[in-house]
């Protein structure tokens, strides 16, 4: 294990791992957050620090596209996006993990029009949450370093082939800068390893048709493959992060506690924001306020009973979702946390709707968050199942 | 200049037993395409009746490697696997040689594939976008497209008391790929097929992208029997309705096939049902007008390719 102290932008710790993953093919089209770093990226090739193909294309569909037939030639393949950009290429998504594709996206999480905005949200994720994309989650520069790499690894798994989308939210961790350790070349080389895929279009004496037409008799099954590889990453997912602390010194896991243990009362997040709910339970727990945390890393597959487990003590938890679903009942997270809770506990779940189109989410949001939560665990009531939080009325 | 001895040993990329329409061009188009070639072919297509027809699951009628993303990007599906290609070639882990071609029907390549299509261009990646031009939306059941010509009946600019079909001329594709400049854009026909593997040669071998738009008469769409395919092909090229050229770097014209007798537009008409009502007498002035437009571009054409009339 070694490795070097750096401090990078979010954006910048992607395109180091990109470089480090050099892949055959990187197809891509500019957009607001996403932008700065595929240009750190483009810069790498120009100089000739890797020799990875970059197809510029004019537009997200395209790149998606793109991705899809490098894949299906055999080829270990990237883009990045946000927002609109991913919307453009939703199409192309889900037919990328249908046909099995192992390609990895780096998402920087951007509000969807309209009205346009470019700053933070998840709608942009949420809106593929069922593309049969694995999705991690980071809360920092250094996480969405690891993810990336660690997501080759289990986009390419044999038993998996499923793209995976590595999110980190835009402005936010994308362009804010962070100390940061960055790995051995060789080590991540080694850690990468080699694409060897079983069917491309790049073999004439094998030749193979990718994308058939698919009627009732057979469109069922292969969803249900989708499905099945799904769930079967979970441990792929936990074998690979494993594997990979021997270089980065921690083991990822798909849901992370912070104080949650002896916690009375915690808020389950997505993104930077869980790292600013660290500094307020910390100061909770200064006060003697049983305060605790649980952070979402993998959020497809969804952990759905080591969720319910981690939770399974608390008096009131508040579930946080940047995206709203516009008056289902509270954004996607709280809709799946429910269900993962439910006739499982009686525990009251809130849901915060919060820092849409990159509202703040600062300290006095998340304390708000936490005093009503000590409300709830006192009464066993719950006032509003869903409030807009930090929203002029 | 293909030689039909030579050509009957090369392998067909395309299989019967696919569930195209009998008399369909596009299957006819596709295997004179791959005729061309010796060098393996990677074939993307987008959505449409060639796709399905030729894809059904767990079938393939593809000796060749196939792949199907979707409607609106064969170009750009074909252009990652033409990078794919490049980039493994230099990282030696692909040893053959292969050639790439993508393959749209009108409506994916005049319509909902334009952009991406002139995005393969611009970039300049060694592929051949062939389209096969049927001139409607056939496969969701013959709906008007940009290359529907003027007057054609059709499900959804329908011929009715106060129409006579579809009001537009279809928009000048060719010309469009022409001026990005590319190394070799070519019309052809199935009728022609010397000239189209010939073509197809040319646009395989050149390094740098190559576009072909090909008519493919359509029994169904077009309204005529299915054993008139060709006939009707050689008809469009006779007329100068559908005129066969090449056009290569933007600028070097080159006009492959000049009728002894060039035919009246009637002719072409009168062959299928779509155009049918275009013979009434009411319609007479539509059919002078059509007629007058085949001439002016036919003009036109030839002044750019240095023949005289």
């Amino acid at each position: 294990m070694s490795k070097k102290l750096l401090a990078l932008t979010g954006n910048d710790a992607a395109a180091y791992a990109m470089k480090q993953i050099n892949p055959d093919v990187v197809a891509a089209y500019p957009i607001t957050p996403q932008t700065s770093l595929m240009e750190k990226f483009a810069q790498f090739v120009a100089d000739g620090e890797l020799d990875t193909e970059i197809v510029l294309v004019e537009s997200e569909h395209s790149a998606m596209s793109a991705c899809v037939g490098a894949s299906s030639a055999g080829a270990r393949v990237m883009t990045a996006t946000s927002s609109q950009g991913l919307a453009l290429m939703w199409e192309i998504v889900y037919i990328a993990s249908s046909y099995r594709l192992p390609i990895v996206m780096p998402l920087v999480n951007r509000a969807l029009s309209g009205p346009i905005n470019i700053h933070c949200d998840h709608s942009d994720a949420m809106g593929i949450r069922d593309s049969g994309w694995i999705q991690l989650w980071a809360e920092n520069a250094q996480e969405v370093y690891d993810n990336l790499l660690q997501a080759i690894r289990i986009a390419e798994n044999s038993d998996i082939l499923l793209p995976v989308v590595v999110n980190y939210d835009g402005f936010i961790i994308s362009h804010a800068i962070e100390n940061m350790y960055l790995y051995d070349d060789a080590e991540v080389k080694k850690f990468v390893g080699e694409y060897k895929p079983k069917y491309t279009l790049l073999d004439p004496k094998k030749p193979t048709t990718f994308g058939g037409f698919d009627l009732p008799d057979y469109y069922f099954e292969h969803r249900r493959q989708m499905a099945d590889a799904m769930t079967k990453s979970a441990k792929v997912i936990a074998d690979v992060a494993k594997e990979f602390s021997k270089i980065c010194g921690r083991e990822y896991k798909s849901i992370e506690g912070y104080k949650l243990e002896d916690a009375e009362v915690a808020i389950v997040a997505l993104g930077s924001t869980v790292g600013t709910a660290r500094a307020v339970v910390d100061d909770l727990r200064e006060k003697g306020i049983k305060a605790g945390l649980l952070k979402i890393r993998m959020f497809r597959p969804f952990p759905e009973n080591e969720i319910a487990d981690a939770l399974k003590h608390l008096k009131a938890i508040a579930v946080l979702d940047r995206a709203d679903a516009l008056n289902a009942v509270g954004g996607p997270l709280f809709d799946e946390i429910r269900a993962a809770l439910y006739k499982k506990s009686t525990i009251p779940v809130v849901n915060y709707v919060y820092g849409l189109g990159g509202r703040d989410m600062g300290l006095l949001e998340i304390n708000k968050v936490y005093s009503d939560l000590a409300e709830i665990a006192k009464t066993g009531r719950a006032k509003d199942l869903v409030t807009y939080l930090g929203v002029r009325d | 200049m293909a030689n039909l001895k030579e050509l009957n040993k090369r392998k067909e990329v395309l299989c019967g037993g696919h569930r195209m329409c009998a008399g369909c061009g596009a299957p006819i188009i596709v295997r004179q395409m791959g005729l061309s070639q010796e060098i393996p072919l990677v074939v993307g297509s987008a959505t449409g009746c060639l796709e399905v027809s030729t894809t059904p699951n767990p079938f393939t009628a593809w000796n060749c490697s196939f792949v199907h993303c979707a409607f609106e990007n064969s170009a750009a599906t074909v252009s990652g696997a033409e990078a794919a290609y490049r980039s493994l070639r230099h990282r030696g882990k692909v040893k053959e040689e292969m050639r790439f071609v993508a393959l749209g029907g009108d409506g994916g390549t005049y319509d909902i594939g334009l952009q991406s299509l002139s995005g393969m261009l611009e970039r300049g990646q060694r592929i051949l976008y062939l389209c096969y031009n049927n001139e409607a939306y056939m496969n969701t059941g013959v709906q008007r497209s940009s290359a529907t010509p003027r007057g054609t009946q059709t499900t959804t600019a329908p011929v009715g008391l106060k129409s006579i079909g579809k009001k537009q001329y279809p928009k000048d594709l060719t010309g469009i790929a022409v001026a990005h400049r590319i190394p070799f854009v070519a019309t052809a026909s199935p009728s022609h097929w010397n000239d189209l593997i010939t073509k197809s040669q040319k646009a395989l071998s050149v390094d740098g992208p190559a576009f072909m738009n090909v008519i493919s008469p359509c029994p169904l769409g077009w309204a005529y029997p299915s054993e008139k395919t060709i006939e009707i092909a050689k008809l469009a090229v006779d007329t100068c309705f559908w005129p066969l050229y090449e056009v290569e770097n933007g600028n070097s014209w080159k006009l492959s096939y000049k009728p002894a007798a060039k035919k009246p537009i009637t002719d072409y008409l009168k062959a299928q049902g779509r155009f049918r009502h275009l013979l009434r007498p009411e319609n007479a002035s539509v059919v002078e007008e059509i007629q007058k437009r085949v001439d002016d571009d036919w003009a036109a054409l030839l002044k750019r390719c240095g023949v005289e009339a």
